[in-house]
């Protein structure tokens, strides 16, 4: 370079290009590439060494000196540039064939557990009625005969008792035989307006292919001025319309409760042949849900609540019942079986 | 109840078929459980003559009969019988017909016998599922012989009796009045508008010298008791009508006398008996109370040992009977009895209930007097069964009848008024249809403008308010007129979960993100589980509060700790082929203050988990610890024992100072006795404990301002130190550790030492907001938990 200074009184920037761009021909890959432009166009590139050497030439030299390096720096940052660009598709390429997946191939997560379908439907039922300014209590599962009979209008000689086989644990203690037990507490409590969903387990000495001695119930009661009978039918179309389908339908029919009157069996219109009948509803149409009815006087008087200025109504659902109409299940036992096959179904 | 068609239409005009019946009395509250028509199953069986019968040519005990069938021609028909001849009249089953054979149902076709041919069949009783008290003939060894006034060809079914419905109804315990005959005869005609005809009473009495005091002792049990005496009784057996209709209600006729008792109960609802007069010493009756070890053998020849919970019927000297349950065996009416003291009476049905449970002792009588008997109709009857002692001639109703009556017979008045029963409803029943429908159902009512008072029949014992009368008026009006209204005058309220009823909800969402599966188990299980469980005598666990009355042993105690319900779970899933899983359950245990209870058991929600086949004692630790991050809870866990699990494989889990619960693997005796090849690990933690402890939200700190730094720490112990010293000893030496993780644990005798192992540690330094830590402070505060963990462990760093 000495010699060419001497020669042409400047520096050859022609036979640095073609080494420089040589040498970059020769890059096997971006890495390589990079290593070069470094060597030319780095800090203490040859590039950089030329422009520092301004200083020694004659200043009447000078402008020409630098058109001719910044020349050469140009052209080389465009050749790099393009080479770059031409290197780094190909090695993107390569990359992007070399990582093939099988995609078919199974996903990875960690399993979640399913919570039971009690829960769930107990959780959609409390979803339902909280929306219309129910609260939710559980009451005791071990009660007095008080809370469970005698307060809910069963007295001790009342054939009712005979209705529900029940678990006596002594004379006056018992496991309660339904969530019914519930209102009379809640009603000592508060006064009206009541409106009260009591979910829990309940006990009946009951054990066959479609008895559980235990399952759960849910509880409502609505306590209020003016309320109806056409009120009780109103909240039970709307719970039919949102658990089971939009065009659901009810029907009240007669029945006797000792802690309402009037008493009503409610059918919901059978869901899997919408009415039509089906083996499901035994060829119906209807397909028995729940009791209910309007909250008996002697109840409210039990409780301090004045009959002549309040009424109300109560019902009363089997929430396993519900879980197997809603999800075809055909044996209640699978519900307390807890076999993970079946559990695990119902995970979300 | 069972109740035969044709009998219904003795009281009431019905012209509609028994499947629109049906469905009028579900529209007012009598559910038809099953209806069946009785000649279901006999189709195509005529009445034929026979006009000849020969020898079958080919076979010695066949005969060739030719049966004039009237419209349907003359057929020939084999027989194997040997009681048919020329003349008779008899049930032919025609070709295609159908018959009961053999507790199914054969078809009949017309074949060959021999060579000979057979166009059907002659029928026995049996075929025709008829006994003597359908059709008297019907139980002969044979075919069943016609009477002679039968019309030929005509369809066997309404000639024997089986051309009728069965309506079984379901009735409501608020309505004993309704069970019988007559009760749902009410309804029906009701609920039609069809006038009902009421069997009749009347009876000429003679007069009579005998006397037959009654008296009651125990007027509470006894409200009343009414006798009557019949002179020259001729026992024999009862006319057909009479024990068809016992036989369609599933009664054997016995004699006249018995079958009218049994003919009023289903008629009119309520039980009488009947006692040989001759056999009542010192011609009285006493109701009392029982002796205790007093003994009475009843009809049936059972004999009881009484108490004086059990009412008695005695006569001068003994009881006669167990009162409301069953005649005595010593005053039964017998062929020869020529003198009968009819009762009926009203007995307290709680008292009968719980005799008839103490005795074991079930009738058709005390299922009436448990559901109820209404004073009023035991007079009407007795009435009735005069009526059919003179009616069938079975002997003379004298004029002696004994009543001792405590019951008030001023019937219910209710004042209410058109506005109160339609507000209850909110439906606008029209006022003369209000009043039609009480009429139709025989209540009085007057009205006055709006208001209206309402005479309650005395037979509707369960009619005591007006909310009884707008059910009355609904379920006639139909229910189809209820419309859907929205609480319009309700309050509007505030509805939801509450705190800890979410919180409850979110423990368990947790946990189902941590894998486990939510199991629901009986609250009640075997005390054995107990013994299985190797819980020493005195255990707390086993203070169970156990049911009088359990469906079994194996369901008998409330569960005083969940984990035997786990523990069974498990195993059945083991057992079906599931060989890993994970399951919680959050469920109540039942702890007795003291036993037998005297006041209601404290209910603790519990937890359980279980993990079997994949994971080990740090995956269900780690689930713990998961609920622990969620809900902001300190946990601490220290090696413990539980005579159910692995000595070496146990922890309690402490919060704060208090012991919440346990977990670890189970005890491979247990393992081993239940053939479990995989490990199976358990935990029980007191919710409610944990649930007081929860944080109410979360708690918000701003990131800490400079970033962390990492440091790694592997030192060698001594095996017996335990991670949560050194954790514990690290924390203490240096405040800035936020973290401190085990991630290794490494052993090697040759290396480190034996009974040594090295335990290396993620450290995390956080610094204050005052300023980043530099290596040098890193290093410093280093070297204090080295010299720290030195001190108190005795840890050299590797």
């Amino acid at each position: 370079m000495d010699q060419e200074k001497e020669l042409f009184g400047g520096p050859d920037t022609e036979s640095i290009a073609e080494q420089a761009l040589g040498e970059a021909e020769q890059a096997a890959d971006s890495r390589a590439l990079y290593e070069v432009k470094m060597k030319f166009l780095g800090r203490m590139g040859i590039v950089i060494a030329l422009m520092k050497k301004m200083r020694e030439i004659a200043p009447e030299e000078r402008p020409a000196f630098g058109k001719r390096v910044n020349a050469l720096r140009a052209r080389l940052e465009q050749a790099f540039d393009k080479m770059e660009a031409r290197i780094r598709a190909r090695e993107m390429a390569a990359r992007l064939a070399r990582e093939q997946l099988d995609v078919t191939m199974p996903g990875r997560h960690g399993r979640a557990g399913a919570l039971h379908p009690v829960t769930r439907v107990k959780n959609q039922l409390i979803d339902i009625f909280s929306g219309m300014g129910f609260e939710i209590y559980e009451g005791p599962e071990i009660e007095s005969d008080y809370y469970n009979f005698t307060a809910l209008n069963t007295p001790d000689d009342h054939p009712a008792r005979d209705m529900q086989d029940t678990f006596y644990i002594t004379d006056h203690i018992l496991l309660r035989t339904q969530t019914s037990a519930g209102q009379i507490r809640v009603m000592e409590q508060k006064k009206p307006p009541i409106k009260i969903l009591s979910p829990g387990r309940v006990f009946r000495s009951d054990d066959d292919a479609t008895h559980s001695p235990m399952f759960h119930q849910m509880e409502g009661l609505v306590v209020d001025r003016g309320i109806t009978l056409c009120d009780l039918k109103g909240m039970l179309d709307e719970f039919a319309r949102t658990m089971f389908s939009a065009t659901s339908k009810t029907r009240l029919r007669p029945s006797y409760f000792p802690f309402t009157e009037p008493s009503v069996e409610v059918d919901v219109s059978c869901a899997s042949c919408g009415g039509k009948g089906c083996s499901l509803c035994k060829g119906t149409g209807w397909i028995e849900v729940l009791g209910a009815g309007m909250v008996n006087r002697r109840v409210l008087e039990n409780c301090g609540i004045d009959p002549d200025v309040y009424t109300g109504f109560a019902f009363g659902m089997g929430i396993e019942r519900i879980a197997m109409l809603k999800y075809g299940i055909n044996n209640i036992k699978l519900l307390t079986e807890n076999d993970t096959r079946f559990l695990e179904q119902f995970r979300d | 109840m069972i109740v035969p068609y044709s009998w219904l239409k003795q009281y009431v005009d019905i012209d509609i078929p028994a499947e629109q019946l049906q469905e009028r009395l579900f529209s007012c509250g009598f559910e038809v459980e099953e209806l069946t028509y009785l000649g279901k199953d006999v189709t195509n069986v005529v009445v034929g003559r026979i006009l000849s019968v020969k020898k079958h040519p080919d076979a010695d005990r066949l005969t060739v009969c030719s049966v004039d069938c009237g419209s349907y021609g003359v057929k020939q028909i084999c027989t194997a019988a040997t009681n048919v001849f020329a003349g008779a009249l008899v049930p032919c089953a025609l070709d295609g017909a159908t018959v009961l054979h053999e507790g199914g149902i054969q078809k009949i076709k017309t074949g060959k016998l021999r060579g000979e041919r057979s166009e059907g069949m002659f029928c026995s009783g049996e075929e025709l599922g008829i006994n003597d008290d359908f059709y008297q003939g019907a139980e002969v060894n044979g075919i069943l012989i016609l009477a002679e006034d039968t019309p030929v060809g005509a369809d066997i079914r309404p000639v024997v009796g089986i051309d009728d419905w069965l309506f079984d109804i379901a009735v409501t315990a608020n309505r004993p009045d309704c069970q019988c005959i007559l009760g749902i005869a009410r309804e029906a005609a009701a609920v039609l508008n069809k006038p009902l005809r009421m069997p009749a009473l009347d009876y000429t009495a003679a007069k009579t010298d005998v006397v037959i005091p009654v008296e009651v002792r125990d007027s509470a049990l006894c409200p009343r008791y009414m006798g009557h005496y019949i002179a020259d009784v001729r026992i024999c057996t009862s006319p057909q009508w009479l024990r068809r209709r016992l036989a369609l209600c599933g009664l054997r006729s016995v004699s006249n006398i018995v079958d009218i008792t049994n003919y009023v109960l289903l008629e009119m609802g309520q039980p009488m008996h009947a006692f040989d007069r001759n056999f009542l010493r010192g011609d009285r009756i006493v109701v009392r109370r029982a002796a205790a070890g007093e003994r009475i053998v009843t009809l049936d020849k059972k004999e009881f040992t009484l108490t004086p919970e059990n009412l008695l019927i005695c006569d001068g000297e003994r009881g006669v009977a167990l009162a409301g349950i069953m005649g005595g065996l010593n005053s039964e009416i017998q062929p020869h009895t020529t003198e009968v003291f009819f009762e009926a009476a009203k007995f307290a049905r709680d008292n009968v209930r719980r005799s008839s449970r103490a005795l074991g002792q079930r009738s058709d009588s005390s299922a009436r007097y448990e559901k109820g008997v209404d004073a009023y109709t035991t007079e009407r009857a007795l009435d009735r069964a005069l009526h059919l002692v003179q009616e069938l001639g079975c002997g003379t109703v004298t004029n002696y009848r004994a009543d001792v009556c405590a019951c008030d017979f001023t019937p219910k008045t209710i004042e209410t008024s058109f506005s109160q029963l339609n507000g209850l409803l909110g439906v606008e029943v029209p006022r003369e249809e209000t009043c039609a429908i009480l009429r139709r159902l025989l209540f009085t009512v007057q009205e006055r403008g709006d208001a209206l008072t309402v005479t309650v029949p005395l037979w509707r014992e369960d009619v005591d308010g007006w909310p009884d009368l707008a059910e009355e008026v609904i379920r006639m009006y139909g229910y189809e007129h209820v419309g859907s209204t929205f609480l319009q005058n309700a309050a509007v309220t505030r509805g939801g979960l509450n705190g800890a009823q979410r919180q409850e909800a979110r423990f368990k969402n947790v946990l189902v993100r941590e894998g486990f599966s939510e199991a629901c188990t009986y609250s009640f299980y075997a005390p054995a589980e107990f013994d299985l469980f190797r819980l020493p005598a005195d255990a707390p666990e086993r203070a169970a509060i156990p049911l009088r009355n359990p469906i079994s042993e194996n369901l008998s105690v409330m569960r005083t700790f969940l984990m035997p319900s786990m523990l069974a779970n498990i195993v059945r899933n083991v057992r079906r082929g599931n060989a890993e899983g994970r399951l919680f359950e959050v469920a109540n245990v039942y702890l007795a203050k003291a036993l037998p209870l005297a006041e209601l058991p404290e209910e603790r929600k519990t937890l359980s988990l279980g993990l079997w086949g994949e994971g080990d004692f740090f995956d269900l630790k780690g689930a713990i610890e998961a609920l622990a991050e969620a809900f902001s809870l300190r946990l601490t866990f220290a090696r413990a024992e539980r005579p159910y699990l692995h000595p070496g494989a146990t922890a309690e889990i402490r919060l704060g100072e208090r012991v919440v619960g346990c977990l670890g693997e189970l005890h491979p005796a247990i393992a081993e006795e239940l053939a479990l090849e995989r490990r199976v690990y358990l935990a029980e933690l007191d919710y409610a404990a944990l649930a007081r402890r929860f944080a109410a939200d979360i708690t918000y700190h701003n990131p800490p301002k400079f970033e962390s730094v990492r440091r790694d720490l592997a030192v060698v112990v001594e095996e017996r130190v335990t991670c949560a010293e050194m954790e514990a000893c690290i924390r203490r030496a240096c405040k800035a550790v936020t973290g401190a993780e085990l991630f290794d644990v490494y052993r090697n005798a040759a290396a480190i030492g034996a009974g040594k192992k090295s335990m290396a540690f993620r450290l995390t330094f956080t610094p204050d907001d005052k300023g980043p830590l530099t290596p040098e402070a890193v290093e410093k505060l280093f070297g204090k938990i080295v010299d720290a963990l030195k001190k108190t462990v005795g840890a050299e760093l590797r």
